[in-house]
């Protein structure tokens, strides 16, 4: 298909949609009696309800199912699929990889937010400095995967170095480092990777909540004789404790779902390998479809209790 | 929530906010050294992909972009490789990536507002079970729904390129799935801040629903459906996960994101063609993003939780 093909296509698709949607709201325009609301409702509301059954509800609970079922998804093999997931070794490995992902992702990158915003706040350049660290964030995954494995670039010793790190190793008189190879550290070095993405959305949800805190609680702090350090432990962290919770659990759900990183960078090996990238090499690769359900169910069960408590957080914060 | 999120905003907008002694205390020369280091380390790493973008790709492969300080050569010549080259050939889905966002962001944008209009205004029986199930949806990632909801599109005749539109209506269908149920959530909080005096009034001067929602709500509505559009466009546009299962890869269909992706595994050390590949694919969420940030920021904090 050519390029003016695909956007005849997309006007197709968008002037399709606009039509059906205009030629509802026309026809239940008019309606004014009691049943003539309902399908009025009806009309705004069941094409929502329809997609979000049919393509969220339907599918995860079809995968519930799957996750019950064998490779090919013929057979009823009870929990042999969640089984394996807890024995096989190189299964252990992901689950270890994603614990160290998920521990250490959301905490590292709210520090240095946390570090970040406090340093910078009412600063000259505060705005520009805050603009350097949020970046990353509307960059894809894909992307800050390319930005860190060229900065990862490995050379031996001798040559020429184009990495950054590796010039860096070699400039202090270390020999070159195979970042994304020598295991275990690589999954730190992927991580680094995850940080320098989420760092800049914590520091921009913490920034606004430590201006949040009104002057004369710190003022009288002050006056009381507290230091710096004190002010911010004592005074910094308990204001904006509930804006770190949702910083913190925020960014391990996000941690927990994204595979991108893992897979533009190492494809899973060398020992790389995360429960999201997982589920996909299982679900598409290997086409073992019960592993691959019972690993996404998995991320389901591990996601689930942290999104509610995300969730009940962040009403408190509003109700505040 | 989104209060939450309002408020901290124009709280973010006031430059001489009332609190902050803590800095005034911390400020030491220390302090803005590790600032600037921070934001050095944060910077670094995409100055040297950008500088390398530009560099001849016999210097890219023999020296460290750094050394352009002392030995400045430019070229466009990656660039054009990448853009137009037959073995890369990123313009192509660089279309693909613009045809897939602009559906994926439109469409369920206005089912979500319809729909979170009639959670907020309209009375119909079972209204408040339905938005909490909405509301609990959101809790599923995408990874579950996805071997299901293939094979649905498989069994409809909707995937593969002979299907109608292409093959995009997996792609464009999928993302407009996974984004109603945060969309809806989002927008029914904004529009039930709305005084319900406003909608009575309009009523009792014989407006209909279709006229309140369109004539009222929609201009009241814009700021927040402008916010969560930004957010659905960048998630959409830098997507890997949908486009890679629901566009199977095809060259048709698949947006930057796939294909850069690709380069990155079969052409690993072909610098000179990915860090040009990379800036074609962040040129568009940089612009929207440095353009818009105001909006983005607010969506960002509940969006976050999607999918």
């Amino acid at each position: 298909m050519s390029a003016g093909e695909k956007f005849v296509q997309m006007f197709i698709a968008i002037g399709l949609f606009f039509g059906v949607v205009a030629v509802i709201l026309l026809l239940t325009q008019r309606l004014r009696s009691r049943t003539g609301e309902l399908i009025q409702s009806a009309a705004f509301v069941l094409p929502a309800i329809l997609l979000i059954a049919l393509g969220l509800l339907y599918p995860a609970i079809d995968t519930i199912y799957q996750s019950f079922r064998n490779a090919a998804g013929n057979e009823f093999i009870g929990l042999d699929n969640y089984q394996k997931i807890f024995t096989d070794s190189a299964l252990i490995q992901v689950l270890i990889n994603t614990a160290i992902w998920v521990i250490v992702v959301p905490t590292v990158s709210t520090a240095i937010g946390l570090i970040y915003a406090v340093l910078i706040d009412r600063a000259k350049f505060e705005k520009f400095a805050k603009a350097l660290i949020f970046l990353p964030m509307a960059i894809s995954l894909v992307g800050a995967s390319i930005i860190w494995k060229f900065v990862y670039d490995y050379r031996q010793t001798s040559d020429d170095q184009i990495g950054i790190a590796n010039a860096f190793l070699k400039l202090l008189g270390f020999d070159t480092y195979r970042f994304l190879q020598e295991q275990p550290w690589n999954t730190f070095f992927l991580i680094v990777i995850m940080i320098w993405v989420q760092a800049g959305f914590a520091m921009t949800i913490l920034s606004a909540s430590i201006k949040a805190i009104p002057d004369d609680i710190t003022e009288a702090a002050r006056l009381d004789g507290a230091g710096p350090l004190q002010l911010f432990r004592q005074i910094t962290i308990p204001s904006i404790r509930p804006s770190l919770i949702v910083v913190l659990t925020t960014i391990s759900i996000t941690t927990l779902k994204a595979f991108d990183v893992v897979r533009t960078t190492t494809g899973g090996n060398f020992d790389t390998s995360v429960l999201a990238y997982e589920f996909y090499v299982q679900s598409f690769r290997s086409f073992d479809q019960g592993l691959g359900a019972a690993l996404a169910v998995l991320i389901f069960v591990l996601v689930m209790p942290i999104v509610i408590y995300n969730v009940r957080q962040m009403r408190k914060l509003e109700a505040r | 929530m989104t209060t939450a999120i309002t408020d901290v905003e124009a709280t973010v907008a006031q430059q001489e906010s009332l609190s902050g002694n803590a800095h005034k205390a911390l400020t030491s020369p220390w302090a803005s050294i590790a600032a600037i280091l921070i934001a050095f380390l944060w910077t670094i790493p995409t100055i040297g992909l950008f500088v390398t973008s530009f560099r001849p790709e016999g210097d890219i492969k023999t020296s460290g972009w750094w050394t352009i300080f002392t030995n400045p050569s430019f070229t466009l010549d990656n660039y054009d490789e990448v853009l137009h080259g037959t073995d890369t050939n990123l313009a192509t889905y660089f279309v693909n990536s613009i045809v897939i966002t602009i559906p994926s962001v439109l469409i369920p944008v206005s089912i979500a507002t319809m729909a979170a209009y009639a959670f907020a205004w309209m009375k119909f029986p079972g209204r408040d079970f339905l938005f909490v199930a909405v509301f609990a949806l959101q809790i599923v990632p995408i990874q579950v729904t996805m071997i299901p909801l293939l094979s649905l599109y498989v069994d409809q005749g909707l995937a593969g390129s002979d299907a109608p539109g292409g093959g995009f209506y997996t792609i464009w269908l999928s993302h407009s799935i996974f984004a109603l149920p945060l969309a809806i959530y989002l927008l029914h909080n904004f529009m039930s801040q709305i005084p319900g005096e406003l909608i009575e009034s309009a009523r009792v001067d014989g407006a209909g629903h279709v006229q309140i929602f369109s004539r009222i709500m929609l201009p009241l509505m814009a700021p927040a459906i402008a916010a969560f559009g930004i957010f659905q466009f960048l998630w959409v546009w830098n997507d890997l996960l949908v486009a890679l299962v629901f566009g199977g890869g095809s060259p048709d269909v698949s947006p930057l994101t796939v294909r850069l992706a690709e380069l990155s595994g079969t052409r690993g050390q072909d610098w000179y063609l990915l860090s040009a590949g990379a800036f074609v694919s962040l040129v568009v969420p940089l612009i929207v993003f440095l353009s818009l940030q105001r909006y983005f920021v607010r969506g960002l904090l509940a969006g976050s939780v999607k999918g």
